[in-house]
């Protein structure tokens, strides 16, 4: 294949932890399990204060169609249900289990029984399983294309291209059967003729034992793309291993593509064996705060702080916490906020890692639009948005950019550049709802 | 709750050493070779006219910031970088308060007054060198020459170019710069060693030089009837490598995109060529620069990249 490779940058990879198998950490005393933790609709609260609820219980349903249930992650009693504040500015509602320590599995845990499309979707469903790469888009509706026909392949993403996190790497070292099974139960119930397993190469482990333990199977394929950020990307993981490139608005099933990150199709197939839904996660700790980097299991709802501890704790005063990659991971302002379905890892960083460096001017080498996987201008999105010029900032595409991070990343000047396009993502949007509530008065 | 955790935006990761400061002084040692060379070919006068020029460059932008109160930004370099470059348009021989009349105009009037680094329209050490050269002529086309080389002590002469092209310099005097013109554009040797560095250091993408020079050879091939001894000699003399290596590749004033670098070589090459030819004119590069650098806004507009995915409103 000639096809160019879409641009990136080179990032640090500091995978520390790749050579840990996770460590289960004991069960904490509380966990505080928000009810959103997906894109979409929050679920509903199904449990009241006082009730008793066992690992693997549904304790939220899916608000709507885009949404995802909600397990108890330990066995124990409702304190409360408060509400909490989203990253993203939204309150939802959290449920906080004090655990009795036991970790009673319920009874409602059992296999789901498949016999055609439409139980394999439902099993999805009750699954709770969303992308599990830091997106959170319930795999459910992800699934449901309705015809599946549609689907000319779908690509597992083990890319794993941000620095620090090795949680995707040990799901395809140490749950390789659990990847193997959902590549065959996608492939039965989806009727798919084409897997591609898309690693980066700089995990030839990783490489050489999904080869080997899909070698039977015609229709899956391990594919190593070179090591670049946003590798992993969506939209650049679709190009690099298909070469179809996703037209703004559409969805990769428009292309007949899907993507799945490889955890959430492990997590599917562990649904599908044993009946245990989303109720704990595999996370990466580490960062320049953090004593002993780790991988821990720890339970969905689990305090940051207590995550950390279990791994060994912190080597200084943690001054920034990224819930997330370095490059797209989200700064939390509580050390005690709860690990949810899409944290794949926890970084804390010191006083020299998190102090912000204050942007100087602009100089124009145009070094943010040469990195840019989408091939976008930022420093021309900048103008525009400092302008509040809505319509120059549609006719720059903003609302292509993936937040990849790439054009901050390398910045000379350290201009806050995703923050910029994230504000003129905003602007765009209540522009056009603007221009829409004008339209429809005029008529 | 835990208020002493600082809270920003993705990314959490920045590249290190990618700083302004850095940019900043790998152009200044890339343009070590040159300096070097001139004071080899024109003595020591020349390490000092490129030490008052930079300084005083460095003190303009650092009182005008005091003055209105602005943010301290002479740390970048980018002060220093724009008074040896105007050093290096001045002969061995220039009066230094004409040199500080030129660092004046290139610092205050293009630069800060136009709202500091990023915001000049046009390069500031050009505009401070055609400024020198309309007001002083006579020092600014004094090329004297001196040759650290036993037996030779003082030699005035033109510049190659000045004298029409046809001066009797061999290609490796030109090419080692041992001849009459200003510090720091004779030794092509030393700047283009700077450039490869440029290239190296990934400060710079060879697009533009390497266009403005393929695009002066053709052009200067093609208007001087078809001589190819000529052009190929031109593009040795004068200021075109010092042009296109350190004053058209600047950020500021240069376009955005690979394509846009493109046409802003081209049309620099055209017009330098032009004006070599036609006009009689040894300015040829100063005036072709500083034109296309007023056409940048328009070949940015022009030359947008085209984004992966999108779809024509």
């Amino acid at each position: 294949m000639s096809r160019k490779n879409l641009n990136g940058v080179h990032i640090p990879h500091r995978k520390n932890t790749a050579g840990m198998q996770a460590i289960k950490m004991p069960p904490p005393a509380t966990v505080t399990i928000p009810m959103s933790m997906h894109i979409g609709k929050s679920a509903n609260c199904i449990v009241a204060v006082g009730d008793h609820v066992n690992v693997g219980q549904m304790i939220g349903e899916p608000g709507g169609f885009v949404s995802s249930p909600v397990f108890a992650s330990v066995s124990g009693t409702v304190k409360k249900i408060v509400p909490m504040l989203q990253f993203m500015g939204a309150v939802c509602q959290a449920v906080v289990i004090e655990s009795d320590g036991k970790m009673t599995v319920a009874d409602t845990v059992k296999a789901p029984e498949i016999t055609d499309y439409a139980s394999f979707i439902n099993a999805v469903r009750d699954s709770g399983v969303v992308g599990l790469g830091g997106a959170t888009f319930p795999t459910a509706v992800k699934l449901d294309v309705k015809d599946t026909s549609r689907i000319q392949e779908i690509i597992i993403n083990g890319a794993e291209c941000e620095g620090y996190i090795t949680s995707d790497h040990r799901t395809m070292l140490d749950r390789t059967d659990e990847v193997v099974e959902g590549c065959r139960l996608l492939e039965k119930w989806l009727d798919v003729k084409k897997i591609i397993i898309a690693i980066e190469d700089n995990k030839l482990d990783c490489i050489e034992k999904m080869k080997a333990a899909t070698a039977n199977d015609e229709h899956v394929e391990v594919r190593a793309l070179p090591c670049m950020y946003p590798q992993g990307g969506e939209k650049v993981l679709i190009y690099h291993t298909t070469g179809k490139i996703m037209p703004e608005g559409k969805l990769p099933i428009d292309v007949g593509s899907v993507v799945m990150n490889v955890t959430s199709v492990a997590t599917l197939a562990h649904y599908c064996t044993t009946g245990m839904p989303l109720v704990e996660k595999c996370i990466t700790v580490d960062g320049s705060a953090i004593k002993e980097p780790k991988n821990v299991i720890a339970p969905i709802g689990t305090a940051c702080r207590e995550v950390i501890d279990s791994a060994g704790g912190f080597a200084c005063e943690p001054k920034k916490l990224v819930m997330g990659g370095p490059m797209m991971g989200v700064a939390q302002y509580d050390l005690d906020a709860p690990v949810a379905k899409g944290t794949s890892a926890i970084l804390a960083f010191n006083e020299k890692d998190a102090r912000p460096v204050a942007p100087s001017a602009c100089i124009r080498c145009g070094g943010c639009i040469d990195h840019c996987p989408m091939k976008l201008m930022p420093v021309e999105i900048e103008r525009a948005y400092e302008k509040n010029d809505a319509e120059a900032l549609k006719a720059l595409k903003v609302g292509l950019c993936i937040e990849c991070g790439c054009c901050a990343f390398q910045c000379p000047a350290h201009r806050p550049l995703v923050q910029v396009n994230k504000l003129s993502k905003t602007l765009v949007r209540d522009y056009d709802n603007r221009m829409k509530t004008l339209k429809e008065a005029g008529k | 709750m835990n208020s002493s955790l600082i809270v920003s935006v993705s990314p959490h990761y920045h590249k290190q050493g990618a700083t302004t400061r850095r940019v900043m002084g790998d152009v200044l040692i890339a343009l070590i070779p040159a300096l070097i060379a001139s004071v080899i070919i024109f003595g020591f006068r020349s390490l000092l006219l490129v030490a008052i020029s930079a300084a005083n460059c460095v003190l303009l932008e650092f009182v005008w910031n005091k003055l209105f109160k602005k943010e301290q930004t002479v740390a970048d370099l980018s002060a220093v970088v724009t008074g040896v470059l105007i050093a290096y348009n001045v002969p061995v021989t220039m009066p230094v308060w004409q040199l500080l009349i030129g660092d004046f105009i290139a610092v205050i009037i293009v630069k800060m007054l136009f709202g500091g680094l990023g915001c000049n329209f046009v390069n500031p050490a050009l505009v401070g060198r055609l400024a020198m050269m309309l007001s002083f002529t006579e020092s600014m086309t004094d090329y004297l020459h001196t040759v650290t080389a036993p037996g030779v002590d003082l030699l005035a002469g033109a510049t190659p170019l000045a004298a029409n092209g046809l001066d009797m310099s061999s290609f490796m005097t030109l090419f080692l710069g041992n001849h009459g013109g200003v510090l720091g554009e004779t030794c092509a040797l030393a700047l283009l060693i700077g450039g490869v560095y440029l290239v190296v250091r990934g400060v710079i993408k060879v697009t533009i030089p390497v266009c403005f020079i393929a695009s002066t050879f053709v052009f200067t091939f093609l208007f001087n009837g078809f001589d190819a001894t000529t052009a190929f000699l031109n593009l040795f003399s004068g200021g075109l490598m010092l042009g296109a290596i350190f004053m058209a590749t600047d950020y500021v004033t240069s376009p955005l995109t690979t394509k846009g670098r493109v046409i802003f070589a081209l049309g620099c090459g055209f017009l330098t060529s032009a004006i070599r030819v036609f006009a009689n004119s040894a300015e040829g590069v100063s005036f072709a620069v500083l034109l296309m650098n007023l056409l940048v806004p328009y070949i940015n507009e022009g030359c947008r990249t085209k984004p992966v995915g999108g779809v024509k409103a």
